[in-house]
C-alpha cells in the first residue's frame, strides 16, 4: 500500500483503457468508469450504479440510478457542471430496491459515500449497500450559468452543437459535432468555478474504491488508482477478463510525475483558502468543516 | 476473539506486537470474556415515539450481539421491568422534554445524575424535531405546551441526530463507547476520534432545520451540490435547483439530518479516510458465532 500524501492512498496506478470499442466511441478518455459499471453489473458485483445521464438542457447532468448497459453508456463524457449524484443515494436502497449500490461521482461525491459509511445520519440501510465506488479525477467544478457562458460566451459556440467538452493544457476545450474546435484560456473561466470547490483538498478522489482521470496518460488513455480490497478484486477480475489494456504508469508520459504536481498545487491552493478563512473577518472568522 | 482485540492497525498506530501475541494466546485457550467487562447501557424514553428505540433494535442480530458480549442493558422501560433510573455508564435519551410535566423534568436531570455519557439519541432528543411545533391546547392536557430538546436542560455529551436514527450509527456509537470504556490507549484514542464530531454537533446547538444548510453551509460558501441533503431528508423537502439546495421550509419537519449528513458540516479527515479498517473493525466486532460465552 503506497501513501502517498497528494495523491491517496493506494495498491497500484496504470494507465489503461478499454477494450469495448463501443464504449470507447463516445468515453470522455479511456472508457474506465463506464466499463467498469458495466462489468460490475454484468458480474452481479452490483445490481445499478448511480450515474450522471442526460439532464434537461443540453449539457446538463442529471443524477441517475443505471441498472442496464445501456443506462449505463448514456452517462459517458464528463460534464463540467454541477451533478448532485448522492441524492439518489438512499432512493437506490428504497423504491429502486438495490443491494449492491454503485457510484460514479467526483472527489466530493465519493467523500459523501464514505462519510455515509461511517456516519450514516438519515441514512439507514445505506453503509451496508455500498459496493462499489468508481471516481473521477477532479480540479473543480462550474455551476450550469458558468459553464454556459464559458461555452457559449468565451468559446463562442452554441451548446446544442458541442460533441465533446475537455480541460486540459492550460485551456477549456469545445469540439462541436461538425468538426469545429474551440478554446478558452483557463484564465477567464476561473472566476466562473463553484465556490465550494475551492475549499476541496482532494484530486484524485483519494476515497473512492478505483478512481480513474484522464492527467498522466495520453488522449484515449486513462490513469488509474486502484485502492480498496473492493476495488482491488474487481479491477483484476476485469483485466483477466480482457475488459482493459494496461501499461505500468512509469512508462507512461507524462505519468504520475504531472499528476503529483497538479495534485500538489491544487490542494496546497485551497488549503490556504481554508486558512485564510479562519481570519476572513475582522476578529471572526468563517467555518471550516475539517476542524 | 472480541472487540478488543480486533483493532490493529488504524490512523498509523500500529498494535504493539505484545498484544498481538497475547491475542493469539487468548485465542488458543478460549479464554471466556469476563462479564464484568460489559457497559452498562440504558434507554431512556422521554417526549419521543420509541422509533429511536426500534432503530436500535432493527440491528438485529447485531443488536443480540451487543448485549451478548459488550453491554447490559439495565434500564428500559419497553424491554424490561427496572422502573427507576439506575446508574449507567452510556444513557440513551429518546425524545424532547415537555416542561409543564414535572415527572418528565425530573427524568432528565436524574439521567444527567446517572450517567456517565448522555447520548441525545434521534432528532427529538437533540433539536426538538417534530415537538418544536408543540403549542398545547390539546386534550387532556392542553397546558402540556412546550418541549425543549434535552441538551436545553442538561449538558450532552454525543449526538446521533435523524429522524428515524439510522441503526448502523446508533451501532456504531455503542461499539465505540464500549472501546472508549474498555479498550486500551490506541482504542480509546481511536474511540475519541469516531465520537468527536457528535459531541462537537452536541455542543453546537440544539437547532436542526433546513436553514442549516443555507446559514452553515452555503451562505459560508462551502456547498459544492453533492447532494446528500437530498437523499438524507426523511420528508423529501430538499430538491437540487441547478447543483444547489432548495427547501421546501413547510414540509421539514426540523430534524437536522440534512446538516449532519452533508460533508461539508464535518468531514473529519483523521476519521473518514480510513473508512476501510473501521468499517473491518465494526464488522469484525459483529460477527455472528463469536460470542464468548
Ligand atoms: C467536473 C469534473 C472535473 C474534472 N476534472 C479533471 C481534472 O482536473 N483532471 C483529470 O484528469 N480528470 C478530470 N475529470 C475526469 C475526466 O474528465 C473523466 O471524467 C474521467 O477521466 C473519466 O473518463 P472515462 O472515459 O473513464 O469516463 P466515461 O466512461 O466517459 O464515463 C463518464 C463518467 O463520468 C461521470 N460524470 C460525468 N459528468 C459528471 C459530473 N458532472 N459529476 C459527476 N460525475 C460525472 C459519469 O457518471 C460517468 O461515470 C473531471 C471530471 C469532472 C466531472
Ligand atoms: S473540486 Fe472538489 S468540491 Fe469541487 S466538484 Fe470537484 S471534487 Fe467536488
Ligand atoms: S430539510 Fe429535511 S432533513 Fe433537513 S431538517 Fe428539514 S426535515 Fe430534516
Ligand atoms: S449536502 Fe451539503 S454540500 Fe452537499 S448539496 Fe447539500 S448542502 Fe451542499
Amino acid at each position: 500500500m503506497i501513501e502517498d500524501p497528494y495523491l491517496g492512498k493506494y495498491v497500484t496506478c496504470v494507465s489503461a483503457r478499454s477494450t469495448d470499442k463501443e464504449i470507447l466511441k463516445k468515453a470522455q478518455d479511456g472508457g474506465i468508469a463506464t466499463t467498469l459499471m458495466v462489468y460490475a453489473l454484468e458480474e452481479g458485483i452490483i445490481d445499478g450504479t448511480i450515474v450522471a445521464g442526460e439532464g434537461d438542457k443540453p449539457w446538463q447532468p442529471k443524477p441517475e440510478v443505471a441498472m442496464t448497459r445501456e443506462d449505463i453508456l448514456k452517462a459517458r463524457g464528463t460534464r463540467y457542471s454541477i451533478s448532485p449524484q448522492i441524492s439518489w443515494l438512499k432512493e437506490a436502497t428504497r423504491s429502486f430496491g438495490l443491494d449492491k449500490v454503485g457510484i460514479t461521482g467526483v472527489c466530493c461525491q465519493m467523500q459523501a459515500v464514505r462519510k455515509a459509511q461511517l456516519y450514516p445520519i438519515n441514512m439507514r440501510d445505506v453503509p451496508g449497500k455500498v459496493a462499489f465506488t468508481v471516481g473521477l479525477f477532479c480540479m473543480e467544478n462550474f455551476p450550469y450559468k458558468s459553464m454556459q457562458s464559458i461555452v457559449e460566451d468565451h468559446a463562442a459556440q452554441s451548446l446544442g452543437s458541442v460533441k465533446k467538452m475537455e480541460i486540459t493544457k492550460g485551456k477549456f476545450w469545445v469540439y462541436t459535432e461538425r468538426g469545429n474546435v474551440a478554446t478558452v484560456p483557463l484564465k477567464e473561466t476561473h472566476k466562473y468555478e463553484q465556490p465550494g470547490c475551492h475549499v476541496c483538498l482532494d484530486y484524485v478522489s483519494n476515497l473512492a474504491d478505483i478512481s480513474t482521470g484522464s492527467v498522466g496518460s495520453p488522449d484515449g488513455w486513462s490513469t488509474v488508482f486502484i485502492r480498496t480490497k473492493v476495488g482491488n478484486e474487481i479491477w483484476s477480475k476485469a483485466v483477466a477478463a480482457g475488459l482493459f489494456e494496461t501499461k505500468p504508469i512509469e512508462e507512461v508520459k507524462p505519468g504520475l510525475d504531472l499528476l503529483r504536481k497538479l495534485a500538489k498545487e491544487k490542494i496546497d491552493k485551497n488549503q490556504k483558502t481554508v486558512e485564510e478563512r479562519k481570519t476572513f473577518g475582522v476578529n471572526k472568522g468563517l467555518r471550516n468543516p475539517y476542524a | 476473539m472480541g472487540l478488543l482485540n480486533s483493532v490493529k492497525k488504524i490512523m498509523g498506530v500500529e498494535t504493539k506486537p505484545a498484544q498481538v501475541a497475547m491475542e493469539k494466546k487468548a485465542e488458543a485457550t478460549k479464554e471466556k470474556k469476563p462479564v464484568t467487562n460489559k457497559i452498562k447501557l440504558g434507554h431512556v424514553h422521554m417526549s419521543g415515539c420509541t422509533g429511536c428505540l426500534v432503530s436500535i433494535a432493527d440491528n438485529n442480530l447485531g443488536l443480540i450481539k451487543i448485549l451478548d458480549d459488550y453491554a447490559d442493558l439495565v434500564y428500559c422501560l419497553t424491554l424490561a421491568d427496572v422502573r427507576h433510573i439506575p446508574e449507567m455508564d452510556v444513557a440513551l435519551v429518546e425524545g424532547s422534554v415537555c416542561i409543564q410535566d414535572h415527572e418528565s423534568v425530573e427524568d432528565i436531570k436524574e439521567t444527567r445524575k446517572k450517567s456517565k455519557i448522555v447520548v441525545a439519541l434521534g432528532s427529538c432528543a437533540c433539536y426538538g424535531n417534530i415537538t418544536r411545533f408543540s403549542r398545547g391546547g390539546q386534550h387532556n392536557q392542553p397546558q402540556h405546551e412546550s418541549f425543549l430538546p434535552i441538551g436545553d436542560l442538561i449538558d450532552v455529551d454525543v449526538y446521533i441526530p435523524g429522524c428515524p436514527p439510522s441503526p448502523e450509527l446508533i451501532r456504531n456509537v455503542a461499539v465505540m463507547a464500549y472501546l472508549l470504556f474498555e479498550g486500551n490507549e490506541d482504542q480509546k484514542a481511536l474511540a475519541g476520534k469516531y465520537l468527536k464530531p457528535l459531541m462537537d454537533l452536541a455542543k453546537r446547538g440544539t437547532t436542526g432545520c433546513f436553514c442549516d444548510l443555507m446559514d452553515d453551509v452555503i451562505n459560508q460558501g462551502l456547498c459544492m451540490g453533492c447532494g446528500t441533503c437530498a437523499a438524507s431528508c426523511p420528508v423529501r423537502a430538499i430538491t437540487l435547483e441547478f447543483g444547489k439546495p432548495q427547501g421546501e421550509r413547510d414540509l421539514c419537519i426540523k430534524c437536522g439530518s440534512c446538516y449532519g449528513a452533508c460533508p461539508r458540516s464535518f468531514f473529519n479527515l483523521d476519521v473518514i479516510p480510513e473508512f476501510e479498517s473501521i468499517n473491518e473493525i465494526i464488522a469484525d466486532a459483529l460477527k455472528e458465532g463469536e460470542s464468548n460465552d
